[in-house]
């Protein structure tokens, strides 16, 4: 991708996550249905430069919000994320790829401390100006990862055999970004 | 620093009280620790009275946990599973489950029986019941077998590769206790 590509679809700077209209968020599998769930805390910054942008993004964990705070405490407790001892998801990529209406981001994804490669990818919401006079650009992303890769391994068995949560859990976000003055 | 002991059998001279009392003797010098005697004046799980004046032995049991850095559980086995007295001591303590005196607290399972296995599967049944609980369940295990060659006439345990055992779990145990109180103090 050349520099002209960048500065078209995102334009150079710095741009903060507007934590208000954002959404973080997760899906998995559970018995016969799809489990979602939120963090209702996030922090995100997209740096885009002359020569590429950069992508990086926290979740924390003891705002996760569910239907039910019992299952939030489960959520947050040693069986699940465990909250106390890794209070945050992270993403970071430092190297991203915008490209029409596609962004690619090959980066690190932290969860319970354990750290592994992964790309999130989705789809850009083009800069436009708000009613307040700033700039704003959205990415719609996701990935899929394998929670047990990341010690989180809970699970019960069905008296059919099978386990009641599903390993695979997709991780979306709405990021609605403002560029910094 | 403070360890909680909890034996799931209520008999005077049990193998899982005197397991408690020789893994007491494995704590470092800084380390507190009182052997509960509240179990049996437990009464059974009922929500009517799980109310903000629960009865006085579980909000002593309740207390107890609240107060300790640790809890260690030494349990027999039962029918294949947990004895039914802990398990309803545990019940209780678990309520309310969103803010209960469990939740992330490190906790540590052994147990013993009289037969060959070691209370294997009340240890692991035990170890799924405090995880839902959410607790911080260490995973290590000690399993004593043959209970009655394990300790003398004084309910002192003789066996060396035992105490070892359980030296790792009482060492693993306060290391995530020790781990957790900064961030307690810092809350």
């Amino acid at each position: 991708m050349s520099t002209t590509e960048i500065l078209t679809v995102a334009p150079a700077g710095t741009w903060q996550l507007d934590p208000i209209h954002s959404t973080v968020g997760f899906e998995v599998e559970y018995i016969v249905g799809t489990l979602r769930g939120q963090f209702r805390e996030v922090e995100a910054k997209l740096v885009v430069g002359e020569s590429g942008a950069s992508l990086e993004g926290v979740a924390k964990v003891a705002s996760v919000d569910v239907k039910d705070e019992n299952l939030a405490a489960h959520l947050q407790s040693p069986d699940f994320f465990d909250a106390e001892r890794h209070p945050e998801l992270r993403f970071t990529a430092e190297q991203i790829d915008l490209d029409g209406d596609t962004i690619i981001a090959p980066g690190e994804l932290t969860m319970k401390g354990v750290t592994k490669p992964d790309t999130v990818s989705g789809t850009i919401l083009h800069p436009t100006t708000d009613y307040a006079g700033n700039e704003r650009i959205g990415l719609r992303v996701s990935t899929k990862v394998d929670r047990t890769e990341f010690g989180i391994n809970w699970n019960a068995p069905l008296p059919t055999g099978k386990q009641a949560l599903a390993d695979e859990v997709t991780i979306n976000g709405d990021l609605y970004f403002v560029k910094a003055a | 620093m403070k360890v909680l002991g909890i034996s799931g059998s209520l008999r005077r001279e049990s193998y899982n009280t005197s397991l408690l009392r020789a893994a007491a003797e494995l704590m470092g010098g800084d380390v507190e620790f009182e052997l509960w005697q509240g179990l049996k004046a437990v009464p059974p799980y009922d929500a009517d009275e799980d109310t903000e004046n629960p009865p006085a032995a579980v909000a002593a049991m309740r207390t107890a946990v609240a107060g300790a850095d640790a809890v260690l559980l030494a349990t027999p086995e039962y029918n294949a599973s947990i004895p039914g007295q802990l398990k309803n001591g545990l019940d209780w303590v678990s309520r309310p489950l969103a803010t209960n005196a469990l939740r992330n607290k490190p906790v540590a399972v052994v147990g013993a029986s009289a037969g060959a296995f070691g209370a294997v599967w009340a240890q692991a049944d035990l170890r799924k019941v405090l995880a839902t609980i959410g607790a911080r369940v260490f995973e290590g295990e000690v399993a004593v077998g043959h209970a009655h060659t394990r300790f003398d006439e004084q309910g002192r345990l003789i066996d060396d590769d035992i105490r070892e055992q359980l030296t790792e779990v009482v060492d693993g145990l306060v290391a995530a206790a020790r781990a957790r109180i900064p961030q307690a103090q810092a809350a």
